[in-house]
């Protein structure tokens, strides 16, 4: 392209070519256009929900929506704490059973187990986040129920039976997040704790634990975003009574499962009120995402 | 050098002098495939610094981590010979790399506070073997520090977090990190390189203090250091790359750069390579 130079007479800049600049251009829009779309998805949906389900303030009243302790749509009642406090219980006990297996599984593959084992296991459990949500319901329903059913009494639908199948699922997102964040780890700090003549048990629990501590309960909040917004392997384990919870082997309802099960047939103010549901999972996955973002702010503070 | 020769003679656990800390005899280093180091054979002295020197890749460093066992931790390493920690093989059958690490400290390149206060981070030794007592570990942190000669500076601000502090203070809380769990050797890994000239002087001025109570080992780029802070010195040097490195000479300090008996040194001291 370029002609041969003389020596002595300095090169003048070349222009930028016409095409080059087009080119340039189309790029730096076409991902914009990506970035837009993905905005404008959930603005888009957030806006359809918020249209649809607004009007059950009005028409329930706020105060038998939110602070309704009965859901009989046959009956016009439409309050939503016993499916906020099943959502709750079924979430808060996946997590409490999850997270430790999640943490734990994160930190194996990052400090302990040897290259060949990592290769194994890490795609094992991306592949556990492959696994669509309906297998997981179908193996909660014929595999792990009977087992609860036997413990508990009764047909074993129930939060328990959720809890355990919630666990397993949201070991993908918290294990890859909390593997990441112990990546993160400057080795010379574990080297550092090492060459002290800690073990590498102490290495773990006193130094990398707490240098990705920020950084593991960002994989959990988002772990717990992730059970909260289950439904259908929840749906087909929970029992999918409407009630306040009574016990681990007793059905509850969740948010989630909830609009699946009375949407095929709601008409009216039981249509608005599910779409008030799914306002109130909006808000709560919002709140969540502010928290971990909130968190990374902090986390880039302290550094 | 002469008395060398007579230790490797004698057996194994009676071998060294009583101001030998390290002895070091025939030592091979292996990365899986990779030869490293062959027939390394020194005896460090008590209470002394001995600077390790050479150009860059000749395995300084590497021979520096076979002294407490920190090559452990990376996977395929393999090493021959022996290494004696007054009169201890510590690679022999069953010793305890963990408590061999209490006993021989390292500084490293880059200062690696952990993220937690500046209390905590000289605690953490003390608090992995045991001790509890906040009024012991006070004492053992002030001790430490001073040590150090950090304590002036830090006294006021013991629960602020360990990396505010600039480059050449972290590498000082390094040092009294590691001074706090009272080791009798301290291998120092290039510990001067990443920070300012000022702070060089201080871990200079603090090397030659500690060096009544502790043997100290550093591996240095900076050939004014080593001849500043040495006692004794040795050379290292890698003749061909993908062949193993040589321990190539082994004296006083004052020898080595004065009168070096191999011309291989003589080159790397003038400044003809590496």
């Amino acid at each position: 392209m370029s002609e041969t130079q003389t020596s002595s007479a300095p090169r003048e800049l070349k222009l930028m070519s016409r095409s080059t600049y087009l080119k340039e251009a189309a790029l730096k829009n076409l991902f914009m256009l990506c970035a837009t779309m993905a905005v404008a998805g959930v603005v888009l949906i957030f806006l359809f929900v918020g249209w649809r389900g607004w009007p059950v303030f009005s028409e329930v009243g706020l105060k038998g929506f939110l602070g309704g302790s009965e859901w009989l749509p046959t009956q016009g009642l439409f309050g939503i704490l016993p499916l906020l406090v099943g959502s709750l219980v079924v979430t808060l006990g996946a997590l409490a059973l999850g997270a430790p297996l999640a943490v734990g599984t994160a930190v194996f593959l990052s400090e302990i187990a040897p290259p060949r084992v990592r290769s194994v296991v890490r795609p094992a459990v991306e592949l556990l986040a492959g696994v669509p949500s309906v297998v997981f319901g179908f193996f909660g329903l014929l595999v792990v129920r009977p087992i609860v059913a036997d413990l508990t009494g009764g047909l074993g639908f129930g939060p328990l039976t959720a809890w355990l199948i919630l666990a397993i699922m949201i070991v993908p997102t918290i294990a890859t997040l909390t593997e990441d964040a112990l990546g993160s780890v400057p080795d010379g700090i574990r080297e550092a704790s090492y060459a002290m003549g800690a073990t590498t048990w102490q290495t773990i629990w006193r130094v990398l634990l707490p240098a990705a501590k920020i950084g593991i309960i960002d994989a959990v909040i988002l772990g717990m975003g992730r059970a909260i917004g289950e439904t259908m392997a929840v749906l087909m384990v929970v029992g999918n009574a409407p009630v306040f919870f009574r016990g681990i082997g007793k059905p509850v309802s969740t948010l989630t499962s909830q609009i699946v099960m009375d949407m095929p047939y709601a008409s009216g103010v039981h249509r608005t009120a599910l779409f008030g549901l799914a306002i109130i999972l909006f808000l709560i996955s919002m709140g969540l995402v502010g928290l971990v973002r909130g968190l990374s702010r902090l986390r880039e503070g302290t550094r | 050098m002469s008395d060398t020769l007579d230790c490797a003679a004698s057996p194994a656990v009676e071998g060294a002098a009583p101001e030998v800390k390290i002895t070091v005899r025939d030592l091979d280093f292996y990365y899986g495939d990779f030869h490293a180091l062959t027939g390394i054979s020194c005896d460090i002295k008590a209470r002394s610094v001995t600077a390790f020197i050479g150009p860059s890749g000749c395995g300084k460093s590497t021979f520096l981590r076979c002294l407490n066992r920190m090559n452990d931790l990376i996977p395929g390493t393999r090493v021959d010979g022996t290494v004696l920690l007054d009169g201890q093989d510590i690679y022999g059958p069953g010793v305890d790399p963990v408590d061999l690490r209490r006993r021989v400290g390292m500084i490293f390149q880059q200062p690696n506070p952990f993220p937690m206060s500046i209390y905590d981070n000289v605690a953490y030794g003390p608090r992995l073997h045991g001790v509890k007592k906040k009024s012991e570990l006070d004492d053992i942190v002030r001790d430490s520090l001073e040590r150090a000669n950090l304590w002036k500076e830090v006294k006021d601000i013991l629960d602020r977090g360990g990396l505010t502090l600039s480059g050449g203070q972290q590498q000082r809380l390094c040092i009294a990190r590691v001074l706090a769990v009272q080791p009798d050797v301290l291998l120092m890994d290039e510990p001067c390189s990443a920070i300012d000239p000022t702070s060089v002087q201080k871990i200079e001025d603090l090397m030659a203090e500690l060096k009544s109570s502790v043997t100290i080992i550093i591996v240095t780029h900076n050939m004014q250091q080593a001849a500043r802070t040495s006692d004794e010195t040795a050379f290292f040097l890698q003749e061909r790359s993908g062949e193993p490195a040589v321990l190539v000479e082994f004296g006083r300090t004052a020898d080595i750069f004065t009168s070096p008996k191999d011309k291989r040194t003589e080159d790397y001291i003038t400044g003809r390579f590496g």
